[in-house]
């Protein structure tokens, strides 16, 4: 720490940071743009100029900008200042010149960092009285609206899109006044963190126009703080609601997770929970049509079921609550998980890896700071986006420690991308196909998993000579990257193994496991700290479905047989048809007197049962998720359900509230008993007011109904957490457990998050919420690979090994259901080596007869370099190909089906025969 | 330009390479940075800073980075300047051979001359000088014996003012987008692709040769005045020969216009001068007497900059001089910081209606206000005090003919 003095206030600073973020820290208000925590500084706006003073009899001073200035022991510095004063107004005022004086009706006006800047600097008046500068605007795909008149020229797009989030299809042209932020031609943005653009313009250039189309004022949206539930990371986002429909989701800060950011499918895939594939209504199918289900008649049906031959499905998509309370229906023996036995069997090896003590799982923000990683088998962009996010500030570690050796500090964003170039961190990418990730990989190794398996496996051998390793043939190439990275593992200071259970491949799996244990050991003997392994999972709660069941024989093959004999079932929350083939979930449900299915949106599984009961969506009901890290979460609920839904746990368990769900969950499940910490300590709330989730600002409540009846509906209450639905109660603004949008005093934007954080970027005040529920403190053992099976079949010549494809826009069940999502869905393909294309005299886009297993399917094809010869890489899109009915090899030929060309338009790869777009690609 | 540019031979033949013949004979990279730091050299882009105290940040040694850059500035694009130009199209050679001296001083293997696009004939003459260098042994492999190897890249710009900044001049080498960078980190220490880089302006490199063939002293004793060595003065407005001629530093200011220049044309008198280039301070005719040197000038409260004179006569619209400048710096922001970006064609659009008859008594205010909006340390880079310099001096000295211009339009349209 170091001291300086701040207009005259001594005050104790990070001497490693720049005055800026140190004022900021220290509660000043302070106006800036370019700056962002994230992204460091580049001295471009010179809004934030301050006086820095040599020493107590300097009296004139010299004006400095605090984002370029080091806070080094002793500075003297004002921000009141006159003359420093005065050249921020001057800054506003040159970068209001041509900003045009539409804030009614712009989509930022209340939450936007330039009119807070704007008012905070001084400038009322304009006297610019000369022409504007005008600019014509793009578009720029289904999610993001370009307004380009607004834009104040602070860089940080290109600066966020490119540099932090590597993209290169947001570029500034042109210069003077006339710099322009866009594409060199209009069409989609192709960045999957596109979205945070939004969040990180400082006005409206950028805006989310799904928000748009039914835009609200920020103030007029009812908010809770929730968790995303379109994958395994469990970032924290504020979902805002108006008029009964989910208007946006945006970031909500969380220092060891999302950060400042979130990736498009949790951001854009909110529209579900107003869409017509909600499950609208409760009933019973019955011969004369479906007989209408009240919410009581509901349960008492679940009940009286439970009492008779009844097992339950679990749900990974599910939170903790509606899993256990219909586990303590039906029982637990008669409880079963819901996704298939490989999943399974794969999530108890990552929690046994989980509770080795050499090993330990990163967060995010440990992610950010690992300095050698190797991804096995993984598509982390499209399978975990937020976490591929992370791993692009990882390789830059490297750059953060040689600027560090030429003392240029850490902050100086351009001089440290400058003086690195292209020294990064190493990264190997070990995949069927290439991934998004791969231009900042040091070597990818492309490969079908079983050749990967043996690949890890030789590699855990490498570091430890007792991990189990079998003899492996290896080209010289191979063996040299092999060595290349067991010795960048093994001298990094934290290395990082990524794994996960994406190609239920038990043997890849395994190896990487190996691996882990074996750097494990090895830093374990040199008192170097556990090593860093992080397994992705594919659902919200799919960690803590395996625990809730960890141990169990229950699998979902074991409820089949079960099913088969007759009885009843009732599935939560989840599509039996993703979860094996068809003709086993159909010779299974066909045998049930009565299938129950609770859902919040119609499936296949949902079309089957007998009785179907409507749950709530995610932002309609409180719900404790496990990340892919074991850390629980809650996720409030933010609105009434405009179905006549309920949530799945009232239904399994009604008068229960779910906190006490939570809590005899805790007490009675083995390894969960952290999970009764997740729950809040209320004894916070002022005079036990509730939390409003309506802010003070919220207008029309008593009026909004009024073009529908005059009586003023009694609010709604909520029963369940501190949360209220109405603008009154007493907010509890600094406590980040309930802080679902962030608001001080001349901060209306999104970046007022810095009033509530201890330094800047750092821990929210009042800690962060989640509690990781793993104890760790296993024992350590190397687990013993399965046999590797033959291979024969692919070297005949028509034979394909097939290998999974992922997709950020399509793989995940729920956000493949939204409207936003699916208009950047790719539809199902196959994609090819251009070798083997050749030689089957297949084109880019012709189609294929794909015949694999039970599947016969033509498929449009894609050209990608970054496949291996004798491997064809299928993307299913979700339901249109059952992952579990293909084969380990198919048969391609050259189908009938003519092209027109357009079905392979949203598929966005970056090994494509021509970068950028499938369409690209045609000659 | 009497005569074409001197080729290799004719180039030996009058004594060129005879410092890199110095070196062969066995002088160190040490050694040539002693001369050069003794020799006073100082910078002829504009700043003046000391030349061997510039060589002296690169990293030596066993930990210096392996691979150096040498970057030649060859990107004169300053309103008025004209005198790199004449060196590279008459004596492409002297360039070359201050560009081995330079390279072999910090022991850089590459070396790039950046060279402005419209300059064309500097471009034939220079990659023909390049060509019979290599083929003479000058460049490549273990140059003249001496163990050095160096390769020179010639570079023509794509054309942007804002590229003679020197660290602009290096994104936009790197194929980035021509912005400056912040300084620190210097180039000396992370400069063309993150290495050690010495970026020098031509002129400058033309005075090596003639350092380690004739010696420190001889460079010494060239001058006139303070600061040692000869300069490169030139001349654009109405006098009798404008030009550009090698002076030593410390002729005095009337020298140069009434001796070289050949005075003033009939019917004209000077009335003020921009001393070295569009971006300094205009200095008035008091100052005729003093010695052209880079402290002098600066206590005249100018600077010496590039050494090439605009001069303002009598006949010609003060404030129409001034609106041209600030059209041209405006048009040639980089766009990257607000100041200049924003104010800079404020300025412009303020100047267009003066002349117009269109301007008010409170855009006079804008203009001073703008004049401390960009001064230094305000701006990213140099270029918008630049800009404020002519302003700033121009509002002072011209203030009548700016109120006219507010009252009445410019009255200077109507001769």
């Amino acid at each position: 720490m170091a001291r300086i003095e701040i207009d005259g206030k001594t005050c104790e600073v990070n001497p490693n940071n720049n005055l800026l973020q140190e004022c900021l820290s220290q509660g000043i208000d302070l106006p800036y743009f370019c700056w962002h925590p994230c992204m460091g500084s580049v001295g471009a706006c010179r809004q934030c100029a301050v006086k820095v003073f040599k020493d107590k009899d300097d009296t004139r001073g010299t004006l400095v900008m605090a984002c370029m200035t080091q806070a080094a022991e002793g500075t003297l510095v004002s921000v009141d200042d006159k003359q420093a004063a005065d050249f921020r107004a001057g800054v506003i005022e040159s970068l209001m010149i041509s900003h045009p004086h539409d804030c009614p009706v712009c989509e930022e006006g209340g939450e936007c960092h330039l009119q807070d800047m704007t008012l905070m600097s001084g400038h009322n008046y304009r006297r610019h009285d000369k022409k504007k500068v005008t600019f014509r605007n793009q578009y720029l795909g289904p999610h993001i609206g370009h307004e380009m008149n607004r834009c104040i020229a602070c860089y940080r797009c290109v600066r966020y899109y490119d540099d932090y989030a590597g993209g290169n299809d947001l570029v500034v042209q042109a210069s003077h006044n006339h710099v322009y932020f866009g594409r060199h031609q209009e069409g989609v943005l192709e960045s999957e963190f596109s979205g945070n653009l939004v969040e990180v313009c400082p006005t409206g250039v950028f805006t989310d126009k799904t928000f748009s189309k039914h835009y609200t004022r920020k103030w007029d949206l009812q908010t809770a703080p929730s968790v995303c539930n379109h994958c395994a990371v469990g970032c924290n986002t504020t979902p805002g609601e108006r008029y009964g429909t989910l208007r946006r989701v945006v970031n909500r800060y969380h220092a060891e997770i999302n950060g400042y950011f979130i990736c498009d499918r949790g951001r854009f895939a909110y529209d579900l929970v107003n869409g017509d594939r909600r499950v609208a209504s409760s009933h019973e199918k019955g011969t004369d049509g479906n007989q209408e289900l009240t919410g009581d008649q509901g349960s008492v049906k679940l009940r009286d079921l439970a009492r008779g031959n009844t097992l339950a499905i679990g749900s990974p998509r599910a939170g903790m609550e509606a899993n256990f309370a219909l586990m303590r229906l039906v029982g637990r023996e008669n409880f079963y998980s819901g996704i298939s036995d490989k999943e399974a069997a794969l999530l108890n090896t990552v929690l046994d890896v989980y509770d080795d003590s050499g090993i330990h799982c990163p967060s995010i923000h440990e992610i950010e700071a690992a300095d050698a990683i190797i991804i096995l088998g993984e598509d982390v962009t499209n399978i975990a986006p937020r976490i591929a996010l992370a791993l692009r500030q990882s390789v830059r570690n490297r750059s953060l420690e040689m600027a560090a050796d030429s003392k240029i500090p850490s902050w100086q964003d351009a001089a440290v991308r400058e003086l690195a170039q292209r020294e990064k961190s190493p990264l190997y990418i070990l995949n069927g196909y290439a991934t998004r990730l791969d231009d900042i990989a040091a070597a990818c190794h492309i490969d079908h998993p079983d050749r990967l398996a043996e690949f890890a496996a030789a590699l855990a051998g490498a570091v430890d000579p007792a991990a189990p390793a079998p003899s492996v043939m290896m080209t010289a190439e191979q063996q040299q990257l092999l060595e290349c990275i067991a010795s960048d593992l093994i001298a990094a200071k934290r290395p990082l193994v990524i794994a996960g259970v994406s190609n239920e491949h038990e043997a890849l799996l395994g190896a990487a496991t190996n691996l882990a244990r074996a750097l494990g050991k090895k830093r374990n003997s040199e008192s170097a700290g556990p090593v860093n392994m992080c397994c992705l999972v594919p659902e919200a709660n799919s960690l803590g479905l395996a625990m809730l069941l960890r141990g169990s024989v229950n699998t979902l093959s074991a409820a089949c047989e079960r099913m088969k004999q007759g009885g009843n079932a009732i599935v939560l929350e989840n599509d039996l048809y993703r979860r094996m083939t068809p003709v086993q979930v159909d010779e299974s449900l066909s045998a049930l007197e009565t299938l129950v299915a609770i859902d919040h949106v119609h499936t296949p599984t949902v079309s089957r049962a007998n009785i179907v009961l409507a749950s709530t969506a995610f932002s309609e009901q409180q719900a404790v998720y496990v990340n892919y890290e074991g850390r629980a979460q809650i996720s409030y609920q933010v609105h009434e359900s405009q179905f006549h839904a309920r949530p799945a746990w009232r239904w399994a368990a009604p008068g229960m509230k779910p906190d006490a769900l939570i809590r005899e969950c805790a007490a009675n499940v083995a390894g969960l008993e952290k999970l009764v910490q997740v729950l809040p300590d209320t004894t916070g709330l002022v005079s036990g007011m509730k939390i409003p989730r309506q802010p003070p600002r919220y207008s029309g409540r008593t009026a909004m109904n009024a073009s529908r009846y005059v009586h003023e509906p009694k609010q709604a209450t909520d029963d369940s957490s501190p949360l209220n639905f109405s603008m009154e109660g007493i907010p509890l603004q600094k406590d980040s457990r309930f802080q679902q949008f962030t608001w001080a005093p001349r901060w209306n934007s999104n970046q007022s998050i810095s009033k509530f954080q201890d330094e800047i970027a750092g821990e929210l005040k009042q800690g962060q919420p989640g509690v990781n529920l793993l104890s760790g403190g296993g024992s350590f053992a190397y687990a013993v690979l399965p046999e590797q099976s033959g291979l024969d079949a692919a070297e005949s010549d028509a034979a394909f090994q097939v290998i999974q494809a992922f997709h950020i826009f399509g793989s995940e069940e729920l956000s493949a259901m939204s409207e936003n999502i699916q208009a950047r869905m790719p539809g199902p393909y196959a994609a090819m080596a251009p070798v083997d294309a050749a030689r089957l005299e297949i084109g880019f886009g012709d189609f294929v007869d794909l015949r694999s297993g039970s599947v016969a399917v033509q498929l449009p094809v894609s050209l990608r370099e970054k496949i291996k010869p004798g491997t064809v890489v299928v993307y299913g899109a979700g339901n249109e190909i059952n992952r579990y009915e293909l084969a380990a090899t198919a048969q391609l030929s050259l189908g009938e089906r003519q092209s027109n060309g357009g079905h392979l338009d949203a598929l966005i790869v970056s090994d494509a025969r021509v970068a950028g777009t499938g369409r690209t690609n045609r000659p | 330009m009497s005569r074409g540019p001197l080729d290799f031979s004719g180039y030996s033949g009058a004594g060129g390479y005879e410092g890199i013949r110095r070196i062969a004979a066995g002088k160190s990279p040490g050694d040539v940075l002693e001369d050069v730091k003794n020799s006073g050299l100082k910078g002829r882009g504009g700043a003046g800073f000391p030349t061997g105290l510039k060589w002296s940040f690169v990293p030596s040694g066993n930990d210096a980075p392996a691979q150096k850059y040498l970057v030649v500035n060859a990107d004169e694009m300053e309103p008025g300047t004209f005198k790199d130009r004449l060196l590279m199209e008459g004596d492409p050679h002297l360039l070359i051979e201050g560009m081995i001296i330079a390279a072999y001083t910090i022991q850089a293997s590459r070396a790039y001359i950046f060279l402005r696009g419209e300059y064309t004939v500097a471009a034939k003459a220079l990659a023909r000088a390049l060509s019979e260098a290599e083929n003479n042994g000058m460049l490549g492999k273990n140059i003249q014996g001496t163990g050095f190897d160096l390769d020179i890249i010639l570079h023509t710009s794509a054309g942007r003012y804002i590229c003679g900044e020197e660290t602009a001049l290096l994104n936009a080498l790197e194929g980035k987008r021509g912005t400056p960078r912040a300084k620190p980190p210097f180039p000396q220490v992370s400069g063309l692709w993150g290495k050690p880089t010495i970026v020098n302006n031509v002129e400058t490199l033309c005075n090596l040769p003639g350092i380690l063939a004739h010696g420190v002293d001889w460079f010494k004793s060239l001058t006139l005045g303070q600061d040692h060595g000869t300069k490169l003065f030139g001349i654009s407005g109405k006098v009798n020969k404008p030009g550009c001629w090698e002076l030593p530093l410390g002729t005095t200011i009337r020298e140069i216009i009434e001796v070289h220049g050949g005075g003033m044309r009939d019917g004209h008198t000077l009335r003020a001068f921009l001393p070295g280039g569009g971006s300094t301070d205009f200095m008035l005719p008091e100052y005729l007497d003093i010695p052209f040197d880079y402290d002098d000038v600066a206590k005249a409260g100018s600077r010496l900059a590039t050494g090439t004179m605009i001069l303002l006569d009598d006949k010609t619209c003060p404030v129409g001089m001034i609106g041209n400048l600030m059209h041209f710096f405006s048009h040639e922001s980089c766009g990257w910081c607000t100041p200049c970006r924003d104010g800079l064609p404020w300025i412009d659009d303020i100047f267009r209606d003066l002349e117009n008859g269109s301007g008010k008594a409170k855009d006079l205010g804008i203009l001073h206000d703008h004049v401390e909006y960009l001064g230094p340390g305000r701006t990213f880079c140099a270029l918008a005090p630049g800009a404020a310099a002519p302003l700033g001096s121009g509002l002072r000295i011209f203030k009548d003919e700016f109120d006219n211009h507010v009252r009445q339009g410019c009255a200077w349209k109507k001769h």
